[in-house]
């Protein structure tokens, strides 16, 4: 496996306060919008994305996280059965602005999953999406962000991680490719 | 580990403890799913379950439709009465008939024990069963336990005891298999002649005195009289029984601490059980219905994900 670091810690920051300040310019207070990370690895982009937000605005930001295990169009064709993480929406989406968050965007089908999770909560007002990292042109669904960290050019059998300092010890993103791959 | 280590569910014996925690992890999943306004999800959309009552059933059969239909699954319903097993057709005829129009899970409650094992064997589908006979209940010892570990935290170090009859209630045998896998202490409790010989064996405490029984545990799991299934008589009369081993306020009140009262139903009011005590604040009766739902949602989510494609 070669490593590429694509984002390090100092960038990552930068590119997130970039991000926030996109968020801002649309939906001003935050007073009709909530924001939602999907489940497993959108979460800590949310959880950075708030700090940011409660620091620029000074008032409380409503984020939930939102599982998709049972929505996925890959069940029964993997080997184990997936298993669920926590869901957490304690509030009404209905008639709310929904910024819908996760780390990185691929072939969409995780973000249709989380569309159909979302919507049995209710009927939001929109929705919009938030993604750190877009491998663009790998797309197997019609589906774009809104609001997108940094767009890569990648290989299908080359993969990409964000790792953060409360689980891997260290922010960045990394772009894994196998070696006899050009 | 993400699979059960079965292929079937026929009984809490064949679990192991990591199949159990594993059922109660999805499961916690699944209430939170059927607490949400749609409380649907699509996972089983392209699963079709045939439901087989060959005996009466309530609870159970409810239970397990609204579990599969809120995995979305597709749902056929057969009850023993008003079918062709009246025409004297056998199990396996019946069972093969209903796989023809492609079933991929059974679920099925027999009057047999040792009917779910049997059809595991003979046809090619995921089974569960939902009962049979006098052998195992797995899905109702599973939310017996979840709803014990919902209510004080775990299940590991709780005492339990099971009162009432215990020698026809496949109930009971899937609660001692299921708590003491999960690290409880068991007892059960009734008249000598309603307990089986080999409750010592199996490491679980006998006692024929209520009031002891009660202050020695730390939930109580009430049981129906089987009267359907005692071809004999037990005991002179159920008020005799039910003064001896009846729960009432007054013995719940005078104990020393706050016990947890549960009841797989269906309840015969004033007799195992009186209704104070059934809709009193200890009494978890009705959220043992509820987690019903989920703990079956779970173990059918679990079979269904190892169906090939």
């Amino acid at each position: 496996m070669e490593k590429q670091v694509i984002l390090n810690a100092k960038h990552l920051e930068l590119t997130l306060k970039r991000l926030c300040h996109e968020l801002i310019e649309t939906h001003n207070d935050f007073s009709e919008t909530v924001i939602i990370g999907l489940q497993p690895r959108g979460i800590h982009v949310v959880q950075r994305v708030k700090e940011q937000l409660v620091n620029i605005l000074d008032k409380e930001i409503t984020c939930g996280s939102l599982d998709i295990t049972f929505y996925r169009d890959d069940f029964r064709r993997r080997e184990t059965p997936l298993i669920p993480s926590v869901t957490n929406i304690d509030f009404s989406i209905e008639n709310k602005n929904i910024v819908l968050v996760d780390d990185v965007l691929f072939t969409g089908r995780t973000i249709r999953s989380g569309l159909d999770a979302l919507l049995s909560f209710g009927r939001p007002k929109s929705v919009e999406l938030l993604v750190l990292i877009d491998r663009r042109f790998r797309r197997d669904l019609p589906i774009d962000a809104n609001y997108v960290g940094k767009a890569v050019d990648t290989l299908l059998s080359e993969r990409v991680s964000v790792e953060w300092t409360e689980i891997e010890g260290k922010d960045k993103v990394v772009l894994y490719s196998k070696e006899n791959d050009e | 580990m993400n699979n059960l280590s079965v292929e079937h569910l026929i009984g809490i014996k064949e679990l192991s403890t990591e199949d159990i925690n594993l059922i109660f992890k999805t499961a916690d999943s699944f209430k939170e799913v059927i607490n949400r306004p749609i409380k649907k999800v699509p996972s089983l959309r392209d699963i079709t379950i045939a439901n087989l009552f060959f005996e009466n059933s309530t609870r159970t059969k409810l239970s397990f439709e609204l579990a599969e239909k809120r995995l979305s699954a597709d749902i056929v319903n057969f009850s023993a009465s008003g079918s062709s097993v009246k025409k004297g057709e056998s199990l396996v005829d019946t069972v093969n008939n209903i796989l023809s129009m492609k079933v991929d899970l059974v679920v099925m409650r027999h009057p047999n024990p040792g009917a779910a094992s049997f059809l595991a064997k003979k046809v090619d589908a995921k089974v569960i069963n939902a009962g049979d006979g006098t052998h195992e209940h797995p899905t109702q010892a599973l939310l017996d336990a979840y709803s014990i570990r919902e209510k004080l935290g775990s299940v590991k170090g709780k005492k339990v005891v099971i009162i009432g009859d215990i020698l026809h209630s496949r109930v009971a045998l899937s609660n001692i298999y299921c708590l003491q896998k999960l690290g409880a202490e068991v007892m059960v409790c009734g008249p000598l002649n309603l307990i089986p010989k080999n409750m010592k064996d199996l490491g679980v405490k006998v006692s024929t005195n209520l009031k002891e029984a009660l202050e020695w545990c730390d939930v109580a799991n009430m049981l129906r009289i089987q009267l359907e299934r005692q071809d004999e008589t037990y005991f002179p009369s159920l008020r005799e029984y039910s003064m001896l081993f009846g729960l009432n306020k007054e013995i719940l009140d005078s104990l020393s601490k706050k016990i947890v009262v549960m009841h797989p139903g269906p309840i015969n009011r004033g007799v195992e059980i009186t209704s104070d005590v059934a809709d009193s604040e200890q009494s978890i009766i009705l959220q043992q219905v509820e987690n019903g739902v989920a703990v079956r949602m779970a173990v059918i989510y679990l079979l269904a994900s190892q169906i090939e494609r």
